[in-house]
Protein backbone atom coordinates (compact mmCIF):
# COMPACT_ATOMS: atom_id res chain seq x y z
CA UNK A 1 0.00 0.00 0.00
CA UNK A 2 1.61 3.40 -0.89
CA UNK A 3 1.57 6.48 1.35
CA UNK A 4 -1.37 7.94 -0.66
CA UNK A 5 -3.42 4.58 0.17
CA UNK A 6 -2.97 4.58 3.26
CA UNK A 7 -3.89 8.23 3.91
CA UNK A 8 -7.39 7.94 1.73
CA UNK A 9 -7.59 4.38 3.42
CA UNK A 10 -7.74 6.06 7.22
CA UNK A 11 -11.82 6.83 8.57
CA UNK A 12 -12.63 10.21 9.03
CA UNK A 13 -11.88 11.20 13.03
CA UNK A 14 -14.61 11.00 15.13
CA UNK A 15 -15.32 15.00 15.61
CA UNK A 16 -14.43 16.31 18.62
CA UNK A 17 -16.95 16.34 21.82
CA UNK A 18 -17.43 20.49 21.52
CA UNK A 19 -18.38 19.94 18.02
CA UNK A 20 -21.10 17.43 18.95
CA UNK A 21 -24.64 18.05 20.36
CA UNK A 22 -26.05 21.35 20.61
CA UNK A 23 -23.01 22.81 22.40
CA UNK A 24 -21.49 25.00 19.54
CA UNK A 25 -25.49 26.85 18.92
CA UNK A 26 -25.08 27.92 23.08
CA UNK A 27 -21.85 29.55 22.79
CA UNK A 28 -22.75 31.22 19.71
CA UNK A 29 -25.97 32.25 21.41
CA UNK A 30 -23.90 33.29 24.73
CA UNK A 31 -21.73 35.46 22.18
CA UNK A 32 -24.28 37.16 20.67
CA UNK A 33 -25.68 38.24 24.00
CA UNK A 34 -22.61 39.25 25.66
CA UNK A 35 -21.56 41.35 22.05
CA UNK A 36 -25.09 42.72 22.89
CA UNK A 37 -24.71 43.20 26.59
CA UNK A 38 -20.85 45.03 26.09
CA UNK A 39 -22.68 47.37 23.15
CA UNK A 40 -25.80 48.50 25.63
CA UNK A 41 -23.01 48.74 28.49
CA UNK A 42 -20.49 50.97 26.58
CA UNK A 43 -23.25 52.98 24.57
CA UNK A 44 -25.15 53.83 27.71
CA UNK A 45 -27.90 55.72 25.45
CA UNK A 46 -31.67 55.03 26.02
CA UNK A 47 -32.09 54.10 22.49
CA UNK A 48 -29.92 50.90 22.50
CA UNK A 49 -31.32 48.84 25.66
CA UNK A 50 -29.29 45.75 27.28
CA UNK A 51 -30.78 42.26 27.38
CA UNK A 52 -31.52 42.62 30.72
CA UNK A 53 -33.62 45.51 30.41
CA UNK A 54 -35.64 43.65 27.54
CA UNK A 55 -36.46 40.78 29.21
CA UNK A 56 -37.28 42.02 32.27
CA UNK A 57 -39.78 44.49 30.27
CA UNK A 58 -40.83 41.32 28.52
CA UNK A 59 -41.41 39.68 31.87
CA UNK A 60 -43.10 42.93 33.27
CA UNK A 61 -45.27 43.28 29.95
CA UNK A 62 -46.43 40.01 30.43
CA UNK A 63 -47.32 40.22 34.08
CA UNK A 64 -49.26 42.98 34.03
CA UNK A 65 -49.08 44.42 30.76
CA UNK A 66 -51.30 43.34 27.49
CA UNK A 67 -47.70 41.32 26.15
CA UNK A 68 -49.77 37.70 25.71
CA UNK A 69 -53.22 39.53 24.68
CA UNK A 70 -51.40 41.06 21.53
CA UNK A 71 -48.68 37.90 21.07
CA UNK A 72 -52.17 36.09 20.58
CA UNK A 73 -53.95 38.46 18.14
CA UNK A 74 -51.10 38.42 16.06
CA UNK A 75 -50.61 34.64 15.88
CA UNK A 76 -53.96 34.17 15.46
CA UNK A 77 -53.68 36.59 12.63
CA UNK A 78 -50.25 34.34 11.12
CA UNK A 79 -52.15 31.11 11.59
CA UNK A 80 -55.72 32.01 9.75
CA UNK A 81 -53.33 33.64 7.02
CA UNK A 82 -51.00 30.89 7.20
CA UNK A 83 -54.04 28.24 6.45
CA UNK A 84 -55.69 30.24 3.72
CA UNK A 85 -52.63 30.58 1.82
CA UNK A 86 -51.92 26.62 2.50
CA UNK A 87 -55.20 25.75 1.27
CA UNK A 88 -55.41 28.13 -1.62
CA UNK A 89 -52.20 27.65 -3.06
CA UNK A 90 -52.28 23.98 -2.95
CA UNK A 91 -55.56 23.35 -4.60
CA UNK A 92 -54.04 25.79 -7.39
CA UNK A 93 -50.76 24.42 -8.08
CA UNK A 94 -52.24 20.97 -7.77
CA UNK A 95 -54.27 21.59 -10.44
CA UNK A 96 -51.49 24.26 -12.62
CA UNK A 97 -48.67 21.26 -12.29
CA UNK A 98 -51.24 18.49 -12.87
CA UNK A 99 -53.18 20.37 -16.32
CA UNK A 100 -50.92 22.20 -18.73
CA UNK A 101 -54.35 23.71 -20.14
CA UNK A 102 -54.83 25.82 -16.50
CA UNK A 103 -51.39 26.12 -16.18
CA UNK A 104 -51.23 28.23 -19.62
CA UNK A 105 -54.12 30.33 -18.51
CA UNK A 106 -53.23 31.33 -15.00
CA UNK A 107 -49.24 31.49 -15.47
CA UNK A 108 -49.25 34.88 -16.49
CA UNK A 109 -51.95 36.26 -13.38
CA UNK A 110 -49.39 34.11 -11.01
CA UNK A 111 -46.03 35.86 -12.74
CA UNK A 112 -48.03 39.35 -11.71
CA UNK A 113 -48.76 38.60 -8.21
CA UNK A 114 -45.28 36.99 -7.47
CA UNK A 115 -43.87 40.26 -8.33
CA UNK A 116 -47.05 42.85 -7.10
CA UNK A 117 -44.82 44.27 -3.82
CA UNK A 118 -46.53 43.07 -0.15
CA UNK A 119 -47.38 46.78 0.63
CA UNK A 120 -49.86 47.52 -2.69
CA UNK A 121 -51.66 44.52 -1.91
CA UNK A 122 -52.19 45.45 1.62
CA UNK A 123 -52.94 49.25 0.59
CA UNK A 124 -55.19 47.84 -2.04
CA UNK A 125 -57.03 45.07 0.15
CA UNK A 126 -57.78 47.74 3.35
CA UNK A 127 -58.60 50.63 0.13
CA UNK A 128 -61.28 48.36 -1.26
CA UNK A 129 -62.49 46.11 1.70
CA UNK A 130 -62.15 48.29 4.51
CA UNK A 131 -59.84 48.26 7.72
CA UNK A 132 -61.11 45.04 8.93
CA UNK A 133 -60.05 41.40 9.65
CA UNK A 134 -61.09 40.02 6.70
CA UNK A 135 -59.12 42.56 4.48
CA UNK A 136 -56.02 42.64 6.62
CA UNK A 137 -55.83 38.13 6.45
CA UNK A 138 -56.66 38.24 3.11
CA UNK A 139 -54.03 40.75 1.73
CA UNK A 140 -51.53 38.56 4.01
CA UNK A 141 -52.41 35.02 2.45
CA UNK A 142 -52.75 36.90 -0.98
CA UNK A 143 -49.18 37.65 -0.57
CA UNK A 144 -47.97 33.91 0.29
CA UNK A 145 -50.32 32.15 -2.75
CA UNK A 146 -48.06 32.78 -5.32
CA UNK A 147 -44.80 30.91 -3.43
CA UNK A 148 -47.28 28.41 -1.91
CA UNK A 149 -48.37 27.46 -6.18
CA UNK A 150 -45.29 27.54 -7.61
CA UNK A 151 -43.99 25.10 -4.87
CA UNK A 152 -47.29 22.80 -4.96
CA UNK A 153 -46.66 22.94 -8.74
CA UNK A 154 -43.25 21.83 -9.18
CA UNK A 155 -44.41 19.19 -6.99
CA UNK A 156 -47.48 17.95 -8.80
CA UNK A 157 -45.24 18.25 -11.98
CA UNK A 158 -42.56 15.59 -10.14
CA UNK A 159 -45.81 12.81 -9.57
CA UNK A 160 -44.22 9.20 -10.33
CA UNK A 161 -46.05 8.04 -13.36
CA UNK A 162 -45.31 4.66 -12.43
CA UNK A 163 -47.15 5.17 -9.03
CA UNK A 164 -50.36 6.44 -10.89
CA UNK A 165 -50.13 3.36 -13.19
CA UNK A 166 -49.86 1.25 -10.12
CA UNK A 167 -53.20 2.79 -8.55
CA UNK A 168 -55.26 2.52 -11.72
CA UNK A 169 -54.60 -0.73 -12.26
CA UNK A 170 -55.30 -1.67 -9.07
CA UNK A 171 -58.79 0.20 -9.45
CA UNK A 172 -58.04 2.34 -6.33
CA UNK A 173 -61.05 5.39 -5.96
CA UNK A 174 -59.94 8.64 -6.41
CA UNK A 175 -59.86 9.67 -2.74
CA UNK A 176 -57.75 6.55 -1.77
CA UNK A 177 -55.05 7.36 -4.88
CA UNK A 178 -55.19 10.94 -3.59
CA UNK A 179 -54.93 10.25 0.18
CA UNK A 180 -51.93 6.74 -0.39
CA UNK A 181 -50.28 8.00 -3.91
CA UNK A 182 -50.45 11.65 -4.87
CA UNK A 183 -50.69 13.46 -1.11
CA UNK A 184 -47.39 11.85 0.35
CA UNK A 185 -45.55 12.64 -2.62
CA UNK A 186 -46.61 16.34 -2.55
CA UNK A 187 -45.50 16.38 1.46
CA UNK A 188 -42.09 17.44 0.89
CA UNK A 189 -43.24 20.29 -1.14
CA UNK A 190 -46.07 21.08 1.65
CA UNK A 191 -42.82 21.16 3.96
CA UNK A 192 -41.12 23.67 2.18
CA UNK A 193 -44.15 25.80 1.49
CA UNK A 194 -44.97 26.23 4.42
CA UNK A 195 -41.50 26.41 6.22
CA UNK A 196 -40.93 29.54 3.97
CA UNK A 197 -44.64 30.54 4.51
CA UNK A 198 -44.54 31.21 7.72
CA UNK A 199 -41.53 33.27 8.26
CA UNK A 200 -42.61 34.75 5.37
CA UNK A 201 -46.44 35.69 6.56
CA UNK A 202 -45.39 36.50 10.58
CA UNK A 203 -43.20 39.64 9.09
CA UNK A 204 -46.49 40.69 6.69
CA UNK A 205 -49.26 40.40 9.25
CA UNK A 206 -47.03 43.15 10.95
CA UNK A 207 -46.92 45.59 8.45
CA UNK A 208 -50.57 44.78 8.15
CA UNK A 209 -51.89 45.23 11.82
CA UNK A 210 -48.41 48.93 11.47
CA UNK A 211 -51.40 49.87 8.67
CA UNK A 212 -54.80 49.44 9.95
CA UNK A 213 -55.40 47.58 13.25
CA UNK A 214 -55.92 48.88 16.40
CA UNK A 215 -53.57 45.97 18.42
CA UNK A 216 -51.38 43.30 17.63
CA UNK A 217 -47.53 42.98 17.62
CA UNK A 218 -47.49 45.36 14.60
CA UNK A 219 -49.30 47.98 16.61
CA UNK A 220 -47.29 47.82 19.18
CA UNK A 221 -43.95 48.12 17.64
CA UNK A 222 -45.64 51.24 15.69
CA UNK A 223 -47.21 53.22 19.12
CA UNK A 224 -43.82 52.52 20.62
CA UNK A 225 -41.67 53.87 17.58
CA UNK A 226 -43.54 57.05 17.74
CA UNK A 227 -42.90 57.03 21.77
CA UNK A 228 -39.50 56.02 20.40
CA UNK A 229 -39.56 53.37 23.11
CA UNK A 230 -36.80 50.60 21.64
CA UNK A 231 -36.83 48.31 24.52
CA UNK A 232 -40.29 47.67 24.06
CA UNK A 233 -39.49 47.45 20.56
CA UNK A 234 -37.09 44.76 21.32
CA UNK A 235 -39.26 43.45 23.95
CA UNK A 236 -41.98 42.49 21.86
CA UNK A 237 -39.84 41.34 18.92
CA UNK A 238 -37.68 39.41 21.43
CA UNK A 239 -41.07 38.14 22.54
CA UNK A 240 -42.63 36.78 19.29
CA UNK A 241 -39.56 35.63 17.93
CA UNK A 242 -40.01 33.12 20.98
CA UNK A 243 -43.05 32.21 19.94
CA UNK A 244 -42.00 31.09 16.40
CA UNK A 245 -38.78 29.75 17.33
CA UNK A 246 -41.11 27.19 19.58
CA UNK A 247 -43.84 26.32 17.13
CA UNK A 248 -40.38 25.50 14.12
CA UNK A 249 -39.10 23.59 16.91
CA UNK A 250 -42.41 21.90 18.80
CA UNK A 251 -44.64 21.92 16.10
CA UNK A 252 -42.86 21.72 12.54
CA UNK A 253 -40.30 20.00 13.06
CA UNK A 254 -41.83 17.20 14.89
CA UNK A 255 -44.44 16.63 12.47
CA UNK A 256 -42.13 17.04 9.89
CA UNK A 257 -39.77 13.97 11.40
CA UNK A 258 -43.43 11.82 11.66
CA UNK A 259 -44.30 12.16 8.10
CA UNK A 260 -41.19 11.39 6.56
CA UNK A 261 -40.73 8.50 9.05
CA UNK A 262 -40.29 5.59 5.88
CA UNK A 263 -37.39 7.52 4.99
CA UNK A 264 -33.45 7.06 5.39
CA UNK A 265 -34.22 4.02 6.96
CA UNK A 266 -31.31 1.75 6.75
CA UNK A 267 -31.38 -1.53 4.79
CA UNK B 1 -62.70 4.06 -29.25
CA UNK B 2 -63.10 1.13 -26.73
CA UNK B 3 -65.68 -1.32 -26.41
CA UNK B 4 -65.22 -3.02 -23.60
CA UNK B 5 -68.11 -5.85 -23.46
CA UNK B 6 -69.51 -8.62 -20.76
CA UNK B 7 -67.78 -11.84 -21.69
CA UNK B 8 -69.83 -15.09 -21.08
CA UNK B 9 -70.44 -17.24 -18.41
CA UNK B 10 -66.68 -18.73 -19.35
CA UNK B 11 -65.54 -15.39 -18.03
CA UNK B 12 -62.89 -16.01 -20.75
CA UNK B 13 -60.73 -13.18 -21.87
CA UNK B 14 -60.75 -12.25 -25.74
CA UNK B 15 -58.57 -10.08 -26.85
CA UNK B 16 -59.00 -8.28 -30.39
CA UNK B 17 -56.66 -5.21 -30.83
CA UNK B 18 -56.51 -3.70 -34.80
CA UNK B 19 -54.30 -1.15 -34.08
CA UNK B 20 -52.97 0.30 -31.08
CA UNK B 21 -50.85 3.61 -32.16
CA UNK B 22 -48.39 5.99 -30.25
CA UNK B 23 -48.14 9.28 -30.51
CA UNK B 24 -45.12 11.20 -29.70
CA UNK B 25 -44.15 14.04 -28.22
CA UNK B 26 -42.94 15.73 -32.01
CA UNK B 27 -46.50 13.87 -33.27
CA UNK B 28 -44.62 11.40 -34.88
CA UNK B 29 -46.49 8.11 -34.66
CA UNK B 30 -45.54 4.45 -34.09
CA UNK B 31 -47.88 1.30 -34.49
CA UNK B 32 -47.39 -0.84 -31.22
CA UNK B 33 -50.24 -3.00 -31.99
CA UNK B 34 -51.95 -4.54 -35.39
CA UNK B 35 -54.61 -7.07 -35.58
CA UNK B 36 -54.05 -9.35 -32.68
CA UNK B 37 -56.27 -11.30 -31.58
CA UNK B 38 -55.18 -13.67 -27.84
CA UNK B 39 -58.27 -15.63 -26.04
CA UNK B 40 -57.01 -16.45 -22.29
CA UNK B 41 -57.79 -19.68 -20.97
CA UNK B 42 -59.59 -19.20 -17.75
CA UNK B 43 -56.95 -20.50 -14.69
CA UNK B 44 -54.13 -21.30 -17.30
CA UNK B 45 -50.99 -19.41 -17.55
CA UNK B 46 -50.46 -17.73 -20.82
CA UNK B 47 -46.55 -16.40 -21.50
CA UNK B 48 -45.83 -13.57 -24.29
CA UNK B 49 -42.84 -14.30 -25.77
CA UNK B 50 -41.55 -11.24 -28.32
CA UNK B 51 -38.72 -9.31 -29.51
CA UNK B 52 -37.67 -6.63 -26.74
CA UNK B 53 -39.73 -3.26 -27.87
CA UNK B 54 -42.52 -5.51 -29.79
CA UNK B 55 -45.54 -3.65 -28.07
CA UNK B 56 -45.82 -6.25 -25.32
CA UNK B 57 -45.89 -4.43 -22.07
CA UNK B 58 -48.34 -2.15 -24.47
CA UNK B 59 -50.10 -5.12 -24.41
CA UNK B 60 -50.26 -5.58 -20.96
CA UNK B 61 -51.20 -2.15 -19.95
CA UNK B 62 -54.08 -1.63 -22.60
CA UNK B 63 -56.10 -4.91 -21.47
CA UNK B 64 -55.50 -3.42 -18.11
CA UNK B 65 -57.18 -0.56 -18.96
CA UNK B 66 -54.04 1.90 -18.25
CA UNK B 67 -54.25 2.82 -21.92
CA UNK B 68 -58.08 3.37 -23.62
CA UNK B 69 -56.66 4.57 -27.02
CA UNK B 70 -56.78 1.66 -28.92
CA UNK B 71 -59.30 -0.08 -32.08
CA UNK B 72 -60.52 -2.79 -31.15
CA UNK B 73 -62.64 -5.07 -28.21
CA UNK B 74 -61.48 -6.39 -25.10
CA UNK B 75 -63.79 -8.70 -23.52
CA UNK B 76 -63.51 -9.48 -19.88
CA UNK B 77 -66.14 -10.20 -16.92
CA UNK B 78 -67.60 -6.82 -15.28
CA UNK B 79 -65.86 -6.04 -12.67
CA UNK B 80 -63.38 -8.39 -13.34
CA UNK B 81 -60.39 -8.15 -10.66
CA UNK B 82 -56.94 -7.20 -11.24
CA UNK B 83 -53.43 -7.89 -10.25
CA UNK B 84 -50.72 -6.64 -11.58
CA UNK B 85 -46.82 -7.66 -10.85
CA UNK B 86 -44.87 -4.42 -13.26
CA UNK B 87 -41.23 -4.55 -13.93
CA UNK B 88 -40.16 -2.64 -10.70
CA UNK B 89 -42.04 -3.59 -7.48
CA UNK B 90 -44.10 0.06 -7.35
CA UNK B 91 -44.80 -0.04 -3.84
CA UNK B 92 -45.43 2.70 -2.14
CA UNK B 93 -42.37 4.02 0.22
CA UNK B 94 -43.91 5.73 2.43
CA UNK B 95 -46.65 2.64 3.35
CA UNK B 96 -45.36 -0.92 5.34
CA UNK B 97 -45.41 -3.81 3.15
CA UNK B 98 -49.05 -4.29 5.13
CA UNK B 99 -50.32 -1.08 4.33
CA UNK B 100 -49.26 -2.10 0.66
CA UNK B 101 -51.09 -5.03 0.64
CA UNK B 102 -54.42 -3.84 2.55
CA UNK B 103 -54.39 -1.12 0.51
CA UNK B 104 -55.83 -2.89 -2.58
CA UNK B 105 -56.88 -6.59 -0.96
CA UNK B 106 -60.34 -8.23 -2.37
CA UNK B 107 -62.64 -6.91 -0.16
CA UNK B 108 -63.10 -10.34 1.93
CA UNK B 109 -59.25 -10.36 2.39
CA UNK B 110 -58.97 -11.70 6.05
CA UNK B 111 -55.96 -11.33 8.71
CA UNK B 112 -55.57 -14.90 8.20
CA UNK B 113 -55.47 -14.81 4.31
CA UNK B 114 -52.62 -11.85 5.05
CA UNK B 115 -50.85 -13.82 6.67
CA UNK B 116 -51.20 -17.04 4.66
CA UNK B 117 -50.13 -15.23 1.60
CA UNK B 118 -47.58 -13.64 3.19
CA UNK B 119 -45.96 -16.42 4.85
CA UNK B 120 -46.43 -18.18 1.47
CA UNK B 121 -43.79 -15.58 0.03
CA UNK B 122 -41.71 -15.21 2.32
CA UNK B 123 -42.60 -11.61 3.74
CA UNK B 124 -44.15 -12.98 7.18
CA UNK B 125 -41.60 -10.83 8.74
CA UNK B 126 -41.38 -7.54 6.59
CA UNK B 127 -44.60 -6.86 7.12
CA UNK B 128 -43.81 -4.25 9.60
CA UNK B 129 -41.40 -2.68 6.84
CA UNK B 130 -41.05 0.09 4.99
CA UNK B 131 -40.28 -0.96 0.98
CA UNK B 132 -37.01 0.93 0.88
CA UNK B 133 -35.90 -1.09 3.85
CA UNK B 134 -36.05 -4.21 1.96
CA UNK B 135 -34.01 -5.75 -0.75
CA UNK B 136 -35.02 -5.77 -4.60
CA UNK B 137 -35.88 -9.63 -4.14
CA UNK B 138 -37.58 -9.17 -0.93
CA UNK B 139 -39.66 -6.07 -2.48
CA UNK B 140 -40.29 -8.22 -5.70
CA UNK B 141 -42.06 -10.96 -3.05
CA UNK B 142 -44.30 -8.20 -1.42
CA UNK B 143 -45.15 -6.93 -5.04
CA UNK B 144 -46.13 -10.74 -5.69
CA UNK B 145 -48.35 -11.00 -2.34
CA UNK B 146 -50.08 -7.23 -3.23
CA UNK B 147 -50.89 -8.72 -6.63
CA UNK B 148 -52.26 -12.24 -5.39
CA UNK B 149 -54.36 -9.80 -2.53
CA UNK B 150 -56.86 -8.32 -4.81
CA UNK B 151 -57.74 -12.36 -5.45
CA UNK B 152 -57.63 -11.09 -9.34
CA UNK B 153 -59.35 -12.80 -11.80
CA UNK B 154 -56.89 -11.66 -14.19
CA UNK B 155 -53.21 -11.79 -13.47
CA UNK B 156 -51.02 -9.10 -15.35
CA UNK B 157 -46.96 -10.07 -15.14
CA UNK B 158 -45.07 -7.72 -16.78
CA UNK B 159 -41.47 -9.41 -16.63
CA UNK B 160 -41.24 -9.83 -13.16
CA UNK B 161 -37.87 -11.36 -12.60
CA UNK B 162 -35.99 -8.89 -14.79
CA UNK B 163 -32.89 -7.72 -13.21
CA UNK B 164 -32.61 -10.17 -9.99
CA UNK B 165 -29.30 -12.64 -10.24
CA UNK B 166 -30.41 -16.01 -11.32
CA UNK B 167 -30.69 -17.87 -8.12
CA UNK B 168 -33.18 -15.27 -6.46
CA UNK B 169 -35.16 -15.25 -10.07
CA UNK B 170 -35.24 -18.85 -9.87
CA UNK B 171 -36.53 -19.24 -6.41
CA UNK B 172 -39.10 -16.38 -7.09
CA UNK B 173 -40.35 -18.50 -10.27
CA UNK B 174 -40.89 -21.79 -8.62
CA UNK B 175 -42.45 -19.38 -5.45
CA UNK B 176 -44.88 -17.81 -8.00
CA UNK B 177 -45.90 -21.39 -9.24
CA UNK B 178 -46.38 -22.48 -5.97
CA UNK B 179 -48.93 -19.28 -4.89
CA UNK B 180 -50.63 -19.35 -8.34
CA UNK B 181 -51.10 -23.61 -8.60
CA UNK B 182 -52.91 -22.89 -4.35
CA UNK B 183 -54.96 -20.23 -6.22
CA UNK B 184 -55.80 -20.57 -10.11
CA UNK B 185 -56.02 -17.51 -11.51
CA UNK B 186 -56.02 -16.64 -15.57
CA UNK B 187 -52.46 -15.39 -16.31
CA UNK B 188 -50.69 -13.13 -18.47
CA UNK B 189 -47.19 -12.90 -17.89
CA UNK B 190 -44.12 -11.15 -20.59
CA UNK B 191 -40.98 -12.22 -20.66
CA UNK B 192 -38.27 -12.42 -22.90
CA UNK B 193 -36.20 -14.93 -21.43
CA UNK B 194 -37.22 -17.88 -23.24
CA UNK B 195 -36.34 -20.49 -19.97
CA UNK B 196 -38.36 -18.55 -17.84
CA UNK B 197 -40.85 -18.61 -20.74
CA UNK B 198 -40.90 -22.47 -21.04
CA UNK B 199 -40.82 -23.23 -17.52
CA UNK B 200 -44.39 -21.22 -16.48
CA UNK B 201 -46.06 -21.31 -19.77
CA UNK B 202 -49.62 -23.36 -20.04
CA UNK B 203 -49.80 -21.27 -23.53
CA UNK B 204 -46.80 -19.98 -24.87
CA UNK B 205 -47.69 -16.97 -27.28
CA UNK B 206 -45.15 -16.23 -29.61
CA UNK B 207 -45.10 -12.82 -30.84
CA UNK B 208 -44.08 -10.54 -34.06
CA UNK B 209 -41.56 -7.97 -34.28
CA UNK B 210 -43.60 -4.13 -33.86
CA UNK B 211 -46.39 -4.05 -35.05
CA UNK B 212 -46.96 -7.07 -33.04
CA UNK B 213 -49.92 -9.95 -33.66
CA UNK B 214 -49.56 -13.47 -32.61
CA UNK B 215 -47.33 -15.71 -34.74
CA UNK B 216 -47.94 -18.81 -32.89
CA UNK B 217 -49.95 -20.40 -29.78
CA UNK B 218 -47.93 -22.93 -28.49
CA UNK B 219 -49.19 -25.32 -25.91
CA UNK B 220 -47.36 -26.76 -23.35
CA UNK B 221 -49.48 -29.77 -21.88
CA UNK B 222 -47.07 -31.24 -19.26
CA UNK B 223 -47.80 -29.33 -15.42
CA UNK B 224 -45.07 -27.15 -15.09
CA UNK B 225 -43.77 -28.48 -11.56
CA UNK B 226 -43.01 -31.75 -13.85
CA UNK B 227 -41.16 -29.93 -16.44
CA UNK B 228 -36.81 -30.81 -16.29
CA UNK B 229 -34.04 -28.86 -17.83
CA UNK B 230 -33.93 -31.45 -20.55
CA UNK B 231 -37.32 -30.90 -21.53
CA UNK B 232 -37.21 -27.47 -21.38
CA UNK B 233 -33.86 -27.70 -23.61
CA UNK B 234 -35.22 -29.60 -25.86
CA UNK B 235 -38.38 -27.17 -26.76
CA UNK B 236 -36.13 -24.52 -27.00
CA UNK B 237 -34.24 -26.05 -29.59
CA UNK B 238 -37.17 -26.24 -31.49
CA UNK B 239 -39.03 -23.06 -30.94
CA UNK B 240 -35.13 -21.50 -31.62
CA UNK B 241 -35.44 -23.70 -35.01
CA UNK B 242 -38.63 -22.16 -36.00
CA UNK B 243 -38.84 -18.52 -34.68
CA UNK B 244 -34.91 -17.75 -35.02
CA UNK B 245 -36.42 -14.08 -34.23
CA UNK B 246 -38.04 -14.80 -30.81
CA UNK B 247 -35.47 -17.45 -29.59
CA UNK B 248 -32.16 -17.76 -31.35
CA UNK B 249 -29.05 -16.29 -29.46
CA UNK B 250 -30.79 -16.48 -26.09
Amino acid sequence: MTTAEARLGTPRQQAAWYWRGPWVSIVSVVIFVLVWFLAAHFAQSRLLPGPVEVVDYVIEESLHGNLIFQLGITLWRVTAAFFVAMVIGSVIGLLMGQLPAVNRVLDPWLIVLLNLPALVIIILAYVWFGLNEAAAIGAVALNKIPNVIVTVREGARALDPGLDEMARAYRLSPWSRFRNVTLPQLQPYFATASRTGLSLIWKIVLVVELLGRPNGVGFELHLNFQLFNVTAILGYTLAFVAVMLAIEYLLVQPLERYSTRWRNKPV
Amino acid sequence: MKDTQHAGATSQFRIRIEEKTHVGADGSHLTAIRDLSLDLKPESMTVLMGPSGCGKTTLLRTVAGLDDDYTGEIDMPPHARLGFMFQDPRLLPWRTVRQNIELVAAPGFTETDLQTLAEAVGVADMLPRYPQELSLGLARRAALARAFSTEPDLLLLDEPFVSLDERTADRLRRLLLEVWSARPTTAVMVTHNPREALQLADQLVVMAPRPTHVLSVETINMPQAERDPAMIEALHTDLARRFPENFAGM
